[in-house]
């Protein structure tokens, strides 16, 4: 991968074949973990009668998925405001819809953008956009997954079972950091 | 990088503030997260509010060095579609009353 590049309209970059599968299944992987959220919503007569969706009212148990689908309220965690809570729960189940169809559209523009065997990824700006969202997602949740902090070394001890992960969470970092400033500039 | 200077606004009109945070009633906030990137963040802030660069990036800054920042404010209407949008953006956004 060498650093994406910005002709006009266009976003330009390239990944090698083992690259690719390496953003195509992290990316594949929260499209599922979204995609059976979304499974979880209640279905209800009055929801296709009136096409109003809603999604569940509780925060996902999932740490990754409650991170990419947070509260709209900021709670405390030992003591929350059951007024606080009530609200919290009824704007997620009337959001999450279509929060989940957002996140799950950006990894799917991924997917469709990515050649499975390596090459040329060309992107318009919304794509690019879409792109930015999806890889920041697979970072939050990479980063849920290894408690990664602000003052997160570049490598950790080679015994602690998160080190081999880590590399593969700065190069994405590197692949996003990069696009922000082609899509920028 | 270095924390920018701040200087906390006295408010020299009580009445006139009032009546501001009766017209802004919710408020948006984004909180500090060891994932997000600085650059992309301040990317969000100039997309989703039309904000210049440096205002983008004063907010940022704020959000890194103060921990949260009040990105937009006024109707609950509003202010849910704000946290709704950066929440898919990614960011940790959260929305509460004026205080």
């Amino acid at each position: 991968m060498k650093k994406w590049t910005r002709t006009g309209d266009q976003v330009l970059g390239r990944f090698d074949r083992q690259e690719a599968a390496v953003v195509r299944g992290l990316v594949s992987q929260i499209q599922d973990m979204l995609l059976a959220r979304a499974e979880e919503a209640p279905q209800d007569e009055l929801a296709e009668l009136t096409g109003i969706r809603t999604g569940p009212s509780t925060p996902p148990d999932d740490p990754i998925l409650g991170r990419l689908l947070p509260d709209f309220h900021r709670l405390d965690p030992d003591a929350p405001d059951p007024a606080e809570v009530d609200s919290a729960n009824a704007l997620r189940s009337l959001h999450e819809p279509e929060l989940l169809d957002l996140k799950t559209g950006v990894a799917a523009v991924v997917l469709d953008t990515c050649p499975p065997d390596g090459g040329e990824v060309r992107l318009a700006l919304d794509q690019a956009e879409a792109w930015l969202s999806a890889l920041n997602d697979v970072r939050l949740a990479l980063g849920t997954a290894l408690d990664v902090q602000e003052d997160m070394p570049d490598e950790l001890p080679p015994d602690d079972p998160r080190s081999p992960h880590l590399g593969v969470y700065h190069w994405l970092t590197w692949v996003q950091e990069t696009l922000v400033e082609a899509v920028m500039s | 990088m270095t924390t920018p200077v701040e200087h906390e606004r006295t408010q020299v009109d009580p009445a006139g503030e009032e009546v501001r945070t009766e017209d802004r009633p919710w408020q948006t906030l984004v909180w500090n997260d060891p994932v997000n990137l600085m650059s992309y963040v301040t990317y969000v802030f100039q997309k989703l509010f039309g904000y210049s660069r440096d205002h983008a990036t004063k907010l940022m800054l704020d959000v890194h060095h103060k921990g949260r920042a009040i990105v937009s404010s006024g109707t609950k209407d509003k202010v849910e579609a704000d946290v709704a949008k950066l929440h898919a953006a990614g960011l940790w956004a959260t929305m509460q009353r004026s205080s």
